[in-house]
């Protein structure tokens, strides 16, 4: 049973000599309710990775097989708002697509910010949050979807370390309060450690999958634990390998 | 233990975000708002007649061509109370309205279509941008020969000068959305002509605002430009009546008249210029400075 089953992909951007192997053969299964991080340096494919699993863009080879029937809720590094809507109602508007009727749209644009804790701040605009909290929004809206698959690009890159800490901690408590399936791509791999059950390592140019690493460490963890710092100080020394191996 | 977490944590979440909203907010009265925005502009048109009322003192022409200010505003009273003046402004009016309307529509529909099809931007892209800086009085000796002196001349005119820069407004607005806005748009679930409803569309508004904003300036000079060359001996109209005070060298008139035509063009644009300010606050885009 996966969630998420990416099988032989291979992706290549152009033509002719100018063509780019971005993505070599990669498979990549997700179990339900897993949390995968999926790391690597630049130009290993992981924001193509993910378009690819959110039905953004098609693979050139190989297939991806995604649990349910909604596409996965998809989140960037900027919150990408809109921002001539106000936060209650970015939250609404993937509802309103969807067809849920108005009475229970504003029921459960309420219950989506109280779970972020924006309840106070659904009619803002979003220029008027912090940078944390419009990522919080970001991801109420992105839960709208009620889907069961969450990928995520590098969402916590541009945040501040204290906020990124508390954005940890948020994402742990919804990801097993809502049982949902994570696919996470960082470059961080202290963040990878904290947060994931499991840490995929990709080359780069072409992306290939190098290594997977279990993460056993219990929850709730802390970023600062001993555990996680041995988990990415591991990690860490296999992607200075590959990193490595570019410059010879 | 992890209730104990859970609350640390909720605290810690309201003490930043509190943190972060407060610099943000920033209180000034409505009063005080007007005010500092009315204050410049009442002082700029004050030097504006003083500098007018000086040239009229140092005599450098005869008062029947250029009459000096307290003249000229007296006769703007009166002019102001006669039915023709109301008359005229009604049909300059109405002709600004519909050719402006049609201008729009135009415009809105050909920008849309050259931003989305790429063949038509090859080939007319650069030449809506080419009609744009074609001199709209330029365009009255074909109009005149193909509608003679009518309205529909002016009509022809007017939309002619109007709608390329209502469609460089679409064309710009599209091809600025951020392309981020769109990949969210689409993984929330917009597709098709919901797509255009919830995020094109409003993602391209405020290039659509500058753009009608752009249009107005030039419907409103190619109009007046029409009303003067154009005169349709039975109806009277604001053009038409400037024309008349020249050949009857009533110079109060003539200045009268152009006041009016500047105060219609400023209120106009003032209205866009609100609707456009109103667009960046809600987006949070407004330049402190011109607030």
């Amino acid at each position: 049973m996966t969630s998420v089953a990416l099988t032989g992909i291979t992706k290549v951007y152009g033509r002719g000599p100018n063509a780019v192997l971005a993505l070599d053969q990669v498979s990549l299964d997700v179990r339900p309710g897993e949390f995968v991080c999926l790391v690597g340096a630049s130009g290993c494919g992981k924001s193509t990775l993910l378009n690819l699993m959110a039905g953004l863009d098609r693979p050139s080879g190989g297939s991806v097989a995604v649990e349910g029937d909604s596409t996965p809720g998809l989140m960037f590094q900027e919150p990408a708002l809109f921002p001539w809507l106000t936060v209650e109602a970015n939250v609404e508007l993937p509802l309103k697509l969807a067809g849920v009727a108005r009475a229970e749209r504003k029921a459960r644009v309420a219950e989506l910010l109280g779970t972020v804790h924006l309840g106070e701040f659904g009619d803002r605009q979003p220029h008027e949050l912090s940078g944390g909290m419009r990522q919080r929004a970001a991801l109420a809206r992105t839960l709208a979807l009620d889907t069961r698959v969450l990928l995520m690009d590098e969402p916590f890159g541009a945040l501040d370390a204290m906020t990124r800490d508390i954005l940890h901690d948020e994402l742990e408590r919804i990801w097993s309060e809502r049982q949902l399936t994570v696919v996470f791509v960082t470059h961080n791999v202290r963040e990878a450690a904290r947060l994931s059950d499991r840490i995929v390592l990709l080359s780069s140019r072409p992306g290939r999958v190098i290594s997977e690493t279990r993460v056993d460490i219990p929850r709730p963890r802390r970023i600062d634990s001993p555990e996680v710092a041995a988990v990415a100080a591991k990690v860490t020394e296999e992607l200075r390998k590959e990193v490595g191996r570019h410059g010879q | 233990m992890a209730n104990d977490v859970l609350t640390r944590d909720d605290s810690t979440i309201s003490g930043l975000d509190a943190l972060e909203i407060a610099s943000k907010q920033k209180v000034t009265s409505r009063a005080g708002r007007l005010w500092s925005g009315t204050w410049p502009k009442v002082a700029a048109i004050g030097i504006a007649i003083f500098i007018w009322q000086v040239v009229v003192w140092t005599g450098w022409k005869p008062p029947y061509s250029l009459p000096p200010p307290a003249e000229v505003f007296s006769d703007l009273g009166t002019y102001v109370t006669q039915g023709a003046f109301w008359h005229g402004l009604a049909t300059t009016l109405r002709r600004a309205a519909v050719g402006f309307a049609a201008a729009v529509a135009i415009g809105l529909a050909i920008g849309l279509a050259v931003a989305r099809v790429r063949i038509l931007r090859a080939a007319i892209g650069s030449m809506i941008t080419a009609l744009q800086t074609m001199p709209s009085i330029a365009w009255f000796p074909l109009a005149i020969l193909l509608f003679q002196l009518s309205e529909q001349a002016i009509f022809f005119v007017v939309v002619l000068g109007a709608a390329p820069s209502i469609a460089n407004g679409v064309i710009y607005g599209l091809d600025y959305i951020p392309p981020l806005l769109l990949r969210a748009g689409r993984n929330i679930g917009a597709r098709g002509a919901s797509l255009y409803r919830y995020v094109i569309v409003p993602a391209a508004l405020p290039a659509i605002i500058a753009g009608l904003k752009q249009g107005w300036a030039f419907a409103w000079r190619s109009l007046m430009a029409g009303e003067l060359l154009v005169v349709i001996a039975t109806k009277t109209s604001i053009g038409a009546q400037l024309t008349y005070a020249r050949e009857l060298s009533e110079a109060p008139r003539l200045m009268s008249i152009m006041i009016v035509i500047l105060v219609v063009g400023l209120v106009v644009d003032a209205a866009f210029g609100a609707a456009d300010r109103a667009v960046r606050r809600r987006w949070g885009v407004l330049d402190q400075a011109g607030a």
